[in-house]
Order: structure tokens, then sequence, then C-alpha cells
């Protein structure tokens, strides 16, 4: 038993393995048909065609909301496309997250929101792309987003965030498999985040980025990038509430020994 | 024999008296309890033949073994005796133009493209010794175009170069945006490049001394004007990356990929031809040397798309030398220019924000992984051109000149001992007007010339290419109007001057 651990531990540890472009593999047909697109170009090319189906139904279902944008304003148009993608929103002044209900229909109340601006988006384990951005650009009083678990956030798109620099204050993108210290990097473009969650990233030193990402974000308390295994998770920050500011000088001070 | 029996007994006896004598409760237990003591011959049969066929797949030539990776040119097969498209030149342009030639055929296997590359080692291309930046920031229309339509494609990149039953491609992309910093006398320039980027839809921010303080303050901004800072779509990535998934994709959908040399053209012009006009020519045949040998093999093309980077003048030069009698060409002025990049290490230098940094002198700067390691360099003053012949690295070159620029705009870095590692690579300079070159050679009509990129060349490939397969294809661009970037322009009087040249 100690002996499979630590194999699974040497094999998966905090790193997972580098994302396949079609998605995560769906079981032993799926691997099968893959040793034979290695063998037989007939295999090959079903599987190029499955590949382009899923890229265009991933296309359409990150597609821009202009009708309803010009119809009742982007604060509902972004809304409309939060919850359709499975995540939800909240206006400015209201206590309440709105969300489509199991079989994906949101109710048309969101249409009374015209002139309220959408101030927090929670899109975890959503299928949005770069493309599916297009929906928030002009969101200006956005302060909360939560992209944890999206397959498909790369470090394009983080790049992209850099429009919502004057008002957010909470950002996670904990366990994106695409995002990597790259896409980070870029996140000097807010200088109102007050805490970002980076749990579960594919990046080689995870306690030197911390330290990095600290230099960089002073303000900012960065979750989720502990550099032993052993650390007690903390725990996340509610929203509305301010978390505390951290020091980096004393994290810094706490991990660099280790490393001589 | 009775002993053989005995003995027979005695191996078999315990398992036998356990299953009998113990009745019911021992049945449950595996028949072998105790680890095999002789080597089981079927339990090792498949390893050793596993190993045995791995064996002999590195005894194969065709395998990547011994042979590859000491001589990668050997295996190469001979180019074929007629093509359809022969590109000269394996560089990530020339790659990119097979590539989108095979994409863009309307049937399969229509067109034969051949790609020849001198050097399969690259160890002189420009292509793998390039900085790797990719930014909007031209003054040009045209050059902001292509930029932003490869931008594009390398954040799609899977969608076009994915090849099935391949890793996903990851070109290493670092979106961190270019900062062009302006003096007094060079805001007007800026200012009036960041006008045009923008109306081309580029996502550019001005930003004033004091903005520049605030969001960067490892910067010195004495006698800096104003900056622009590229927000989207700008950085660098990785090159080899780039040229691989171009190469490997071109060679799936069909492209053919030799070794060898363009000697020279054979082509029709008026003198052998009746009815040709005079003062132009068309290519019949290419030769190609082989490596290694003095052998040279004719191939047959109806286009010859001349990709060959820094040496494309060079190649058209040689190529028609024999033409002379016949037709005379007018050089064409794409030349290499010798650069050098140098590494260093600073601990206590800019951090993980850091963009690709163009001083208001030339030199420039950017970060290199998250570990303090910074690389940059400048362009030598006009006149100061080091000798192009070999890549030697002048380290004076940073020591008198880069470091006293940089160590001014960021003093961090003026705590800096010494270079960690250096090297030199070539830009295709268009000696004329510093811009890409993408277009029908005038009096070779069969001739596109693709370079002269001068330093831009990597990251407008995905675009350039496309635009040449376009060309070449249907004609005409509607992506990109391409119009002035045709080489007629080097003999005339007006060059296409791009401002924002580094």
């Amino acid at each position: 038993m100690a002996a499979a651990l630590a194999i699974r531990g040497l094999r998966g540890g905090r790193i997972p393995p580098p994302p396949h472009p079609t998605g995560p593999l769906r079981g032993a047909a799926s691997g099968a048909l893959q040793r034979l697109g290695e063998w037989f170009y007939e295999v090959e090319v079903v599987l190029g065609w499955a590949e382009r189906l899923r890229r265009r139904r991933l296309r359409r279902k990150n597609a821009h909301y202009s009708f309803i944008q010009s119809l009742h304003g982007h604060n509902v148009a972004a809304a409309c496309f939060a919850m359709s993608c499975g995540g939800r929103v909240r206006f400015e002044g209201q206590q309440r997250w709105l969300c489509a209900d199991s079989r994906g229909r949101w109710s048309p109340e969101v249409l009374q929101f015209h002139h309220v601006p959408v101030v927090a988006v929670d899109l975890s384990g959503s299928q949005l792309t770069y493309d599916g951005l297009d929906n928030f650009v002009l969101l200006t009083k956005l302060q909360h987003l939560d992209l944890s678990g999206c397959p498909h956030v790369d470090d394009w798109a983080l790049g992209r965030l850099h429009v919502f620099g004057d008002s957010l204050q909470e950002l996670s993108v904990a366990r994106c498999p695409r995002v990597t210290e790259r896409g980070l990097a870029t996140l000097h473009q807010l200088p109102k985040l007050r805490c970002l969650d980076v749990g579960g990233l594919a990046v080689q030193s995870p306690g030197l980025l911390r330290i990095l990402l600290e230099e960089m974000l002073p303000q900012c308390r960065v979750l989720g990038m502990e550099m032993e295994e052993g650390d007690p998770p903390e725990a996340p920050p509610e929203l509305g509430q301010p978390p505390p500011l951290c020091d980096s000088a004393v994290i810094g001070g706490r991990v660099v020994p280790k490393w001589h | 024999m009775l002993r053989a029996v005995r003995g027979g007994r005695a191996v078999w006896a315990p398992r036998g008296g356990s299953g009998s004598g113990s009745g019911g409760a021992k049945l449950g237990r595996p028949l072998r309890t105790a680890a095999p003591q002789r080597s089981d011959i079927f339990r090792e049969l498949g390893p050793r033949l596993s190993r045995l066929g791995q064996a002999l797949r590195g005894q194969l030539p065709e395998s990547e073994g011994a042979w590859n990776s000491l001589r990668p040119h050997q295996n190469s097969p001979p180019p074929p005796e007629r093509a359809d498209v022969v590109v000269v030149g394996g560089g990530v342009l020339g790659w990119s133009v097979a590539y989108w030639l095979k994409t863009l055929e309307n049937r399969r296997h229509g067109m034969r493209v051949v790609v020849v590359e001198r050097d399969p080692t690259y160890s002189q291309a420009s292509t793998v010794l390039s900085v790797g930046g990719i930014r909007q920031q031209f003054s040009l229309p045209e050059n902001i175009r292509l930029s932003l339509q490869s931008a594009t494609f390398l954040r799609t990149i899977n969608e076009h170069l994915w090849v099935p039953n391949e890793p996903p491609i990851d070109i290493q992309f670092q979106p961190s945006g270019y900062l062009f910093l302006a003096s007094e006398h060079g805001a007007a320039t800026l200012e009036a490049g960041v006008k045009v980027q923008r109306e081309e839809g580029a996502k550019v921010a001005l930003l004033s001394p004091s903005q520049l303080k605030a969001k960067f303050p490892w910067i010195n901004t004495e006698n800096v004007a104003v900056a622009s800072y590229g927000l989207e779509n700008e950085g660098w990535f990785d090159p080899w990356s780039l040229l691989n998934a171009f190469r490997r994709k071109a060679m799936s959908l069909g492209v053919y990929s030799c070794v060898g040399e363009v000697t020279s053209f054979v082509a029709d012009t008026a003198d052998n031809t009746p009815g040709m006009p005079r003062g132009v020519g068309r290519v019949k045949y290419v030769n190609v040397r082989l490596p290694d040998s003095p052998e040279q093999q004719p191939v047959s093309c109806a286009i010859v798309v001349a990709a060959a980077g820094a040496w494309t003048g060079k190649l058209l030069d040689s190529a028609t030398a024999g033409l002379q009698g016949s037709l005379t060409l007018r050089r064409l002025p794409i030349e290499p220019r010798k650069r050098y990049v140098y590494v260093w290490h600073c601990p206590g230098g800019p951090g993980l924000e850091t963009p690709f940094l163009i001083d208001t002198s030339g030199a420039y700067f950017r970060r290199e992984g998250i570990a303090g390691n910074y690389l940059g360099s400048m362009s030598p003053p006009e006149g100061r051109e080091p000798d192009a012949g070999n890549l030697e690295v002048d380290h004076d070159f940073f020591q008198e000149e880069v470091w006293p620029r940089l160590a001014h705009r960021v003093p961090a870095f003026r705590s800096l001992k010494q270079v960690k590692s250096a090297w030199a690579g070539y830009y295709d300079y268009n000696a004329f007007d510093q811009n890409g070159v993408l277009g029908p050679h005038p009096q070779l009509p069969n001739v596109f010339v693709l370079g002269g990129f001068s330093g831009h060349g990597l990251q407008q490939s995905p675009a350039a290419g496309r635009v040449a397969a376009e060309l070449l294809l249907h004609g005409s661009c509607a992506a990109v109007d391409v119009g002035r970037l045709a080489p007629g322009r080097l003999w005339g009087s007006e060059p296409l001057l791009e401002a924002a040249i580094v």
C-alpha cells in the first residue's frame, strides 16, 4: 500500500501531466482508438474529424452574445453567457447569486438588471475559452472572478484580464491545467487585486513563483501555492470580507533558507 | 529412476499434502505460496523479446538511432525530379509557406511542394537564433496586420498545426507585452505609431513617465517623454517549437523535405526561347547539390519560393550567375547582418512583470524564465557593423555599448558583473528600407521572394506564409493588402520605411 502511494506520489505529485488538446481521454475506447490511429490512416482521419467537431462545439459554446447585448446591454449579456456556461453571477447591490437550473434554463428576471453592473462572476469548471471572454470585457465593475477548474483557460486568456484592471479584487485560477507561470506574470495589470488563488497549477517551482507573485502584487494575498506538502490548507476567503494583507518579507524569509 | 520419481514426489509433495491433509479450510490458498525458485522461461519471454526488438530497431538506419542524431542529412532522400513548388530555405518562413500551400490547395495531394534546406542542424539559421518576440507596435499598417494575424494563429496553433497522435504544441508564449520608450524627439513618431496601431485593432496603451514609474518601479524615467505598452498579443515564444510544429505538420500533409543547396537556376530567356521578351526569364529547373557530394540533381518546377532568409540576396546572385550573358539581374539588397544576444543573471533585477523593454537608445532586454535571468542586446550603430562572415560574439560590445545603456535605464543592472552566455545570429537585413519583401521577382516572374524582414520575420511568419501561399494560388490576398511589400520598390526611389525597427 505504501509502495503504491509512493508510486502515485512520484507520478502525479503536484504537477499534473500536460493536457491533451482533445481533452481528457474518455475511457478505454478512446485509448484503443488512439492506438489504432497510430497504425491506420482511416482511424487517424476519424480522430481528426472528432477533434474538429469538438472544437466547433467549444467555439459555439463560447460565442459572443451580441444579439442579447444589443437588446439588453452588456451586463445582461455577460450574465446570460455565464449562466448558460453553468456558472453564476451577482449584480451590484444583490446578495443572491443568479444561476441556471438543472436543465440549463435561467429565469427571465435577469432582464430587469439592465443598468445594474455585474460585480461577481463564478465560472468554475466551465468550458470558457479565450473567445468566451469577449462577453466580459465590457464589465467595468467586476470585482470577483472565479475561473477555477476551467480546462480551456490558458495563458492567452489570462493576458486578457487586464481589462478588469480598475476593479478586479479577487481572482481564482486554481486547478486550471493550462495556466502556467507565464500567464500569471501578466496579472501585474490588476493593481487592485487583493486575493489570488493559484492552487493546483502545473508550475515547476511553486515556492519561488509564490515569492515572485507576492513581490509583483504586494497588496495581494496569494493562496494555494505552498511549497511543502504538509502545510495546512488555508481557508478559502469569504466573499465580501477583506482578506488580511500578507507580508512578503516574512514568507521570503521562511522559504529561502530551505533552498540553500 | 526411483530416485527421479522420489525427487519428483519430494517437489510436489507439500502441495498435494496441504491440499488433501488440511481439507477445505486451505483450498482457497493459491497453488504456489513461495516465490519461484528457478527462472520462469515464460515469464521472462515477454521482456526478453521486447528487448531484442528494441535492439533490432536501434540497428535499423531509418530509426532514431545513432545514425540520425549525428548525421541528420544522411538519411534524407534526394529531391524528386519534378515538383510544382520548390521552397528554397527551410527556415520558419519556408516551412510556413509550404504548410499553407498544402492547406490551401483545392485537391488533396494536388501539388508537389519540396523544401530544400542547406543545413538540417539549423546551426546558423536566423529562426532558431532569434530572441522570439512578437509585437504589434509597428508604424506600417501592413506589418501590424501581419503581426495581429500571426498572433491569432499562434493562439490557436493546435487547431492548425496539431498532428494526430502527437502531443499538443506548446510554443511557451509569454504574454508580457512590449514597452517602447521614447525620448522627447521620438515622442511624436511613437504617438503617430500608436494611433495607427489602435486603428488596426491592436491594444496599445500610452504611458506618461509617472504612470510608467507607477507600473514598473524599477525603471529610471530620465529623459523618457512617453512610453507605449502593448497590452495583448505581445510577448515572446520559443522559435524552435514553432519551426518544428510547422515542419512536422507540413510533412504530415505531404511536403517533401530534402537536404541540399540550390546552386543554380536554369531559365528560359530571350536568347534560348523564341518569343520571350528581353530582360525577363522564367526558371525551368533548379539544380540542387546534395550534401557532401559534387552531385547535382535538377528539379523541374513551376514556381520557386526564395525564402533563404539572410542569404536570399546571395542565393539569387549565385543561382542566376550562369544566366548573366542573356539576362542581367538587378541585385536584391537582402544581406546578413550579425546581431549579438547576451544572457545575464541579476538577482535583484526586475521581477515577474518585466516586459520586453526597448529603450530610447535602441538597447532592449527581456526576462528569461523566472530565476532572475535576462536576455538583451542592441543593434550596432550604422557604420560599426561587425563582419558577418562568422558567428563569433564580441563581448566588448556588451561592456561598452549595451550595458551602460541598460544600467542607466534599469539601475538594478548596475551591479552586473559578467555575462552568463551569449550568441550571435543573423538578421535578414533589407538594406534598402528594413522591411519585408513579399512578391514575385520582377525579372523572374516565377520566383517568389520572401525575406528581408530585418528581425521580424519569425513573428510574422505564420501570416506572411499564408499571404504568400494565397498570392501564389489565387493571385490575390483578401486578408492583408501587401501590394506595397512587393519587390518592385527595391529598385525605385521610395523606400517603405518602418519606424519601429529594433
